[in-house]
């Protein structure tokens, strides 16, 4: 029954939405069905926020190896959820001005978008920030020409690289006189495309965009093939193991 | 010399990168740029819309891409505000709130004359990745109810008599992941033919190309080519020239040159080393 259940609703409905979009006189199930799927997502929020104290409590409570990071995972979330909710310093809104809480609850000067503007959002672009100083010394300790793979990925990766930026068009500057210099019109164009920003442009749209096809493909019968086993049944590993 | 480099503290490393990024910003280092035809066909798409045009702005994006991916988002609000369109914000990421939020402050700054629930409307974050799309498509109100402060959309103007998104003249997003443009694509784009444009990372660009010109008009990828959009955008209507925040991504373009210099010195000088070394062993 407890795997049942979950089988019938997931077949069910994605059969659903599979006939709406074929059969028009179906839309609106397909509809109703995105509907009820929204409202789990909603939903979902919530057990993901029980979920993150479940677990956050139980390491503390075990002392296991860095408690203390849940420990401060907890109140941080325990102080954004409650200034968020309670509308901690936020003013009336100008359309409802006799109700204190009409207000937005991420309204400029607030509690909540003081923890965004000056704690979340300083952490996560310093986190994504570092990742300059990790590709720098990456870059510096394993991109080697170490076979002829290498070799074309490092000619790639500087083309690019130059091609991203002012450098690209500067250091190539004599490519646009000397095409002019050429009456065939082919030889022309051939010595305009080497200019970096140019190279750039055609690695993107020749070379990755040759590979990106052949990969969405791939994925896309790829997912349909898996999509399919999981309406039928075959694939049931979304449900888990069963054991809890 | 040889043997510095060989055991080269990656400390060192960091502190030149750090240097790299820091002194172009310090001295306001600023380079031309020459718009690219992609950058064109994303500007034209907006552009050649009739005045009062209805373009829904989708920022699916968190702080972690708000560098890379604001400068763009802000350009296209400009230019939106700028051509009089009619924009409806909304956003599938929850810290992208504050995203939308961030360009109806800047709306309401430097276009005063811009209203609320006349001009645009902030619908929100909706819940559920993909979801909210493919209910949009067919019925708005069935996934968005009411707008950010909770007024109900029936009683605004601007979105009183809109069925779903398939009136819109123009899907703008600007995406750093799932769900993002893609979702856009595959879900309102190509099986209700709605026009669409994307301002995408770096990394996830290429990822798109396979869409564009058919699926999705045309894209901007990464800080180069925002840096490009703001250019074109200062070049079509001047008296953005001397709005310092309308040139992020210019600005940005001075550290983007010297880091990618500084990463091929890197690269090189690691090679150098390894060729040596390899020459020593034999």
């Amino acid at each position: 029954m407890k795997r049942t259940v979950p089988l019938i609703i997931a077949a069910t409905t994605g059969f659903v939405l599979i006939v709406a979009y074929f059969i028009p006189y179906t839309e609106t199930w397909g509809e109703t069905a995105m509907a009820w799927f929204n409202i789990i997502a909603a939903v979902a929020f919530v057990l993901g926020g029980f979920n993150l104290m479940k677990n956050q409590l139980q390491k503390i409570s075990d002392r296991r190896p860095g408690w203390g990071y849940a420990a401060v995972t907890l109140i941080s979330f325990v102080i954004t959820l409650f200034v968020g909710l309670a509308k901690v310093g936020v003013t009336p809104s100008e359309t409802y001005p006799e109700y204190p809480w009409a207000g937005a609850y991420d309204q400029e000067g607030a509690a909540f978008w003081w923890v965004y503007e000056y704690l979340f959002l300083p952490l996560s672009a310093t986190m994504f920030a570092m990742l300059a100083f990790y590709i720098a010394s990456a870059a510096f300790r394993a991109f080697r020409a170490k076979n002829v793979e290498a070799v074309i990925l490092l000619i790639t990766a500087f083309i690019v690289l130059l091609g991203r930026t002012y450098a690209g068009v500067w250091l190539t500057s004599w490519v646009d006189p000397l095409a002019a210099q050429f009456e065939s019109p082919f030889m022309s164009q051939l010595i305009t495309g080497l200019r970096l920003d140019r190279l750039t442009g055609t690695i993107m749209n020749v070379f990755n965009l040759a590979g990106m096809r052949a990969i969405t493909i791939g994925i896309a019968l790829g997912v349909a093939s898996t999509s399919l086993k999981v309406l039928l049944g075959v694939d049931r590993s979304y449900l888990g193991s069963g054991d809890d | 010399m040889f043997e510095f480099f060989r055991n080269l503290d990656r400390r060192w490393v960091f502190l030149a990168m750090l240097l790299a990024v820091a002194i172009p910003i310090l001295l306001g280092a600023r380079f031309p740029e020459d718009p690219s035809p992609m950058v064109r066909s994303v500007f034209e798409a907006i552009d050649n819309l009739p005045e009062g045009s209805r373009v829904l702005l989708a920022l699916d994006y968190d702080p972690a891409s708000e560098g890379e991916l604001h400068p763009m988002a802000a350009a296209f609000t400009r230019q939106c505000a700028l051509k009089n369109h009619k924009m409806y914000f909304m956003t599938l990421w929850p810290p992208g709130t504050v995203m939308v939020q961030k360009q109806i402050t800047m709306l309401e700054r430097e276009f005063p004359d811009y209203e609320y629930g006349i001009d645009y409307v902030n619908m929100g974050f909706r819940p559920g990745y993909e979801g909210p799309i493919k209910l949009i498509v067919t019925d708005l109100k069935k996934a968005i109810a009411a707008d950010v402060q909770g007024t109900s959309l029936d009683q605004i103007p601007l979105t009183r008599d809109l069925k779903n998104i398939q009136q819109m003249d123009l899907i703008i997003n600007v995406s750093a992941g799932y769900p993002g443009a893609k979702e856009w694509v595959l879900y309102a784009s190509t099986p209700y033919g709605i026009p669409t444009v994307a301002g995408t990372t770096g990394v996830q660009s290429p990822l798109l190309m396979p869409y564009i010109p058919n699926q999705l008009t045309g894209m901007l990828g990464a800080i180069k080519a925002a840096a490009e959009y703001e250019q074109l955008l200062i070049d079509e209507y001047p008296q953005l020239k001397d709005n310092r925040q309308a040139q992020e991504a210019l600005r940005r373009m001075g550290p983007q040159l010297v880091a990618h210099v500084f990463l091929i010195v890197l690269i090189l000088i690691g090679n150098a080393i390894y060729f040596i070394e390899r020459r020593r062993s034999r």
